[in-house]
């Protein structure tokens, strides 16, 4: 037994420092990537998959999760529960089903019910998670509302946020406005498709999701 | 929803007639005249946790033919500086624009302005 009992001195430190062990949330408006990034992590890490993966969106209408995903960097480590929430909108429209993506109008209309279900699904699942990987399409304009009030929302919670600029295989992507939109976090650009850049973003991952940070209370 | 054939109501709504609202009054209130059919220019935005709230609102008022949710944008709060941060001052939200999203569509926003456009009668869908 050594100078501190039971406990190893790296277990006193992780305590004093940081945490070994977090809920990490995949967060994003619909169709940039959450589920093709959940996929990546869980292939990379466990072997296993999180969803189906589409170009429609509201693919995922349900939070999945997958517990104690094991990611490792050297010798740093961080144990993690992964929960794949549905893409977060202002609104959802059943006709965009039909008529962009040729789903009948009763496909359309029940993916329509089960995306507003997800959407407040995803919005109740912020309460309990420690951490925030938050998805961006690297192709479209970072300033949207829905951006806006996700990464305000985890702020107000002093949630540790890790954006990842996904999508940036495809040509027109332009990480570089990610990173000057939002230079107060973490941007990792990211091919959620082709694996490019995983290597950093996991090592980024662990760095940010294992800071010990008091959580605020909302007002 | 009815869309009024006379024209779109924007009502820009004062920042002291806001702060006579409790949040939750102030999410019925938005989402009341939203539905029908009137965009509105707060002056003083939603804190993060009511626009959360309002999308979760939104998200239960759905009614697929009738109305299928807000466009919404606006100014999120100004970084708070030291002598706010010491003294837990909260900086409010800014000016925030929101309206029924088969009528009213974001073109382009930036720092400095934020270009919408009302389409009456088709919607913006």
């Amino acid at each position: 037994m050594g100078l501190f009992g039971k406990t190893s001195f790296a277990a006193i430190m992780r305590r004093m420092f940081g945490k070994k062990h977090a809920k990490i949330g995949i967060y994003g408006p619909p169709n940039v990537g959450k589920t093709t990034l959940a996929n990546r992590i869980l292939r990379d890490w466990t072997g296993d998959i999180m969803g189906s993966v589409s170009e429609i969106p509201h693919e995922t209408r349900i939070a999945k999760w997958k517990k104690d995903v094991k990611i490792e960097n050297g010798n740093s480590s961080l144990f993690m529960d992964i929960v794949d929430t549905p893409g977060i909108s202002t609104k959802v429209d059943y006709k965009e089903f039909m008529n962009i993506y040729g789903l009948n109008k009763d496909e359309s209309k029940q993916r329509a019910k089960e995306a507003t279900e997800g959407v407040i699904e995803s919005i109740r699942w912020l309460e309990g998670i420690d951490g925030v990987l938050l998805v961006m399409d690297s192709t479209q304009d970072p300033f949207t509302q829905v951006n806006i009030t996700i990464l305000g929302n985890l702020e107000a919670r002093n949630l540790p946020v890790l954006i990842a600029a996904n999508k940036i295989d495809m040509e027109e992507s332009s990480p570089a406005t990610l990173k000057s939109a939002f230079p107060q976090h973490p941007v990792i650009p990211i091919s959620a498709l082709t694996g490019y850049n995983s290597e950093n973003l996991y090592s980024t991952m662990i760095k940010q999701f294992s800071r010990k940070r008091k959580k605020k209370r909302r007002q | 929803m009815t869309k009024n054939i006379d024209g779109i109501s924007v009502n820009l709504v004062s920042r002291d007639k806001l702060d006579e609202f409790s949040s939750t009054e102030k999410l019925n209130f938005i989402l009341k005249e939203v539905k029908k059919g009137k965009v509105l220019v707060l002056e003083q935005g939603l804190t993060p946790f009511e626009q959360t709230e309002l999308i979760e609102h939104t998200m239960k008022e759905i009614k697929q033919d009738t109305f299928i949710g807000i466009e919404i944008e606006g100014y999120s709060e100004d970084k708070q500086t030291f002598i706010q941060k010491i003294f837990k001052i909260i900086k409010k939200p800014r000016m925030t624009v929101i309206g029924p999203a088969d009528l009213l569509k974001t073109i382009r926003k930036d720092s400095n302005m934020i270009q919408t456009r009302i389409i009456p009668g088709t919607g913006a869908k």
